[in-house]
């Protein structure tokens, strides 16, 4: 179970509210919520969520189906703006952002259900990741001048860097739609990554893989978080892949947080064992 | 040496239609609407440009540049103030305000300008003869399909090349999606409707320098043809908007001289019917059954 531990960053104490109980002080947190909600016509999807995830580290979102855990995901990319509560990102406010403008300033999903752009290209998937850090104006792209050919070489490059973590090179000029499953899956967090975030978000990353390709992946995002040096969190209900990799787990039910800690303590918590299993009859 | 002069003709109607087309699969394509008022502003081009070459006296190409940059604005603004607040409402409420914002433009070129057709000033005359005179091809013709193949191609790189391009067929595909990439798809949605409404401008130079009578309904038949056309081609498909645009303008003109001038738009819409009945993505376009 514990093959990736030697892996885990190294740690040292954190803020109070976080989920893993020992960090580096010195840097601010990447994403801190505070008494986040929202409600959809008196139902309260998400209540009172605190979180707070350091830098590098990976985070863990568990609990039964429509516990509202991709709802925590839409708040946070403000796919929904909450109705209660605050989100920072490395400190910011993101109150009233737009989702374009919460990806601007660092944080990317991929999605449950793979949402790439089917009809474009791996690399263009992967250059509209980078959609904002390409820059030249309406007359370059139209005139094609220098600086258009000079982004656009970057960019390609940067793109190509981006495919190598997954080795995915060689697809480059494939339509998105065309690659199989798995392929599609790393494609969404390579152009994720593209958008340059300080917490990238994966929903379900290990979805519908075998058991060896989960493997892969946990390596995989291990890798990610030490060459990008990000925060990653990530809904999983794969409990080798949860319990594999993240440093804080935090459970949500109906709504609510109802433990964090670290994988240790997840799994020995009687109230998480309780959502998840249900009550133990007396006498048993 | 007839059928040939009709041809051309067609080919130089055709790319008109294909030059509106553009501007109303683009946006189509990108915010799944149909822009009724972008024939309308086709004839706003033709009033800017004829004002500017006869009442302030200024020369051609400032008349075409003040008439683009009229039209973008008004493209922008159209799509800000009308379409803009009902991005979330079904789309019939959308196609009622746009069917809306046509008879606005209209009357408000009728209460500008007035009622009476105004005799349009070429932008450019004369016509080359061929064949001892007996095929004369004038040189608007000759510009008006230039003109529609310039825009074609780069259109085309645009789109396909181009950040901003890939921007608006992301956006095409899943506006939320593109939004978690940092696209701002309410920026890409206006660059939509003012690259549109320009190319709407020209064609309405193009257009009233060909037919040059300009009142305030000149641009709705061309803008429902063009419709036609870029159906016909495959909505939301740039190459599919040139072939129904080039296709549309010979069958209409073919039509007038073998068939009759007074049914040549029944033959149009009739082949219309024709090739939806057999292809109902239109020539060059994609039929995706809906999953179930």
């Amino acid at each position: 179970m514990d093959r990736f531990a030697h892996k885990r960053g190294k740690l040292v104490p954190l803020p109070s509210d976080s989920l893993v109980p020992e960090r580096d002080l010195n840097s601010a947190p990447v994403l801190e919520t505070r008494h986040l909600g929202i409600e959809f016509g008196g139902l309260k999807a998400v209540d009172d969520f605190n979180l707070t995830i350091g830098k590098t580290e990976i985070a863990g979102l568990i609990g039964p189906n429509g516990a509202g855990k991709t709802t925590v995901f839409n708040l946070l990319t403000k796919v929904y703006q909450p109705t209660k509560g605050t989100i920072l990102i490395n400190g910011t406010d993101t109150h009233g952002m737009s989702t374009a403008h919460v990806n601007r300033i660092g944080v990317a999903r991929t999605f449950q259900n793979i949402r790439l752009f089917n009809n474009l290209t791996v690399e263009e998937n992967v250059k509209l990741g980078l959609h904002n850090h390409i820059k030249y104006g309406m007359a370059g792209g139209i005139l094609r001048l220098p600086n258009y050919w000079k982004q656009e070489k970057i960019a390609h490059d940067k793109a190509m860097e981006l495919l190598s973590i997954f080795d995915m090179e060689h697809l480059a000029n494939h339509k998105a739609g065309s690659l199989p499953y798995g392929a599609q899956r790393r494609l969404e967090i390579v152009r994720a990554l593209g958008t340059n975030p300080s917490l990238l978000l994966l929903d379900e990353p290990a979805a519908g893989m075998n058991p060896s390709e989960t493997v892969d992946l946990m390596e995989n995002i291990i890798k990610i978080r030490d060459t990008f040096q990000i925060a990653i969190m990530l809904i999983e209900h794969d409990m080798n892949l949860v319990m594999g990799i993240c440093e804080g787990i935090c459970v949500l039910n109906f709504g609510k947080v109802i433990a964090k800690g670290s994988p240790e303590d997840i799994q020995s918590n009687p109230v998480v064992i309780e959502a998840y299993l249900g009550k133990k009859k007396e006498g048993e | 040496m007839e059928f040939l002069s009709y041809l051309i003709s067609g080919i130089s109607l055709g790319s008109v239609y294909a030059i509106i087309a553009l501007g109303y699969t683009m946006v189509y394509g990108i915010a799944k609407m149909l822009n009724f008022a972008h024939g309308d502003v086709i004839m706003v081009g033709g009033y800017v440009s004829l004002l500017t070459m006869t009442s302030l006296g200024l020369p051609v190409w400032v008349a075409i540049l003040l008439a683009m940059v009229v039209c973008t604005i008004l493209g922008i603004l159209i799509e800000g103030l009308a379409y803009k607040p009902l991005r979330s409402a079904p789309s019939l409420a959308v196609l009622i305000t746009a069917i809306g914002v046509s008879y606005f433009l209209q009357n408000s070129a009728l209460l500008i300008w007035g009622a009476n057709p105004q005799v349009y000033t070429p932008v450019i005359e004369g016509a080359v003869k061929l064949f001892d005179g007996q095929l004369s091809i004038t040189y608007i013709s000759i510009l008006t399909v230039v003109v529609c193949v310039v825009i074609m191609i780069a259109l085309t790189i645009f789109t396909s090349k181009s950040k901003m391009g890939k921007a608006m067929r992301a956006c095409s595909e899943d506006k939320a999606a593109a939004q978690l990439m940092g696209i701002n798809v309410n920026k890409t949605i206006s660059l939509t409707f003012a690259i549109g409404s320009a190319l709407a401008s020209v064609a309405g130079i193009l257009l009233c320098s060909s037919y040059p009578t300009l009142m305030p309904t000149t641009g709705s038949m061309p803008g429902i043809k063009a419709f036609t056309a870029a159906v016909f081609g495959g909505i939301g498909s740039i190459p599919g908007a040139f072939l129904g645009g080039i296709l549309l303008g010979i069958i209409e003109s073919l039509a007038k001289a073998y068939i009759s001038t007074q049914l040549a738009n029944s033959v149009v819409f009739a082949v219309l019917i024709i090739v939806l009945l057999v292809r109902p993505a239109g020539l060059l376009g994609k039929y995706v059954p809906e999953k179930v």
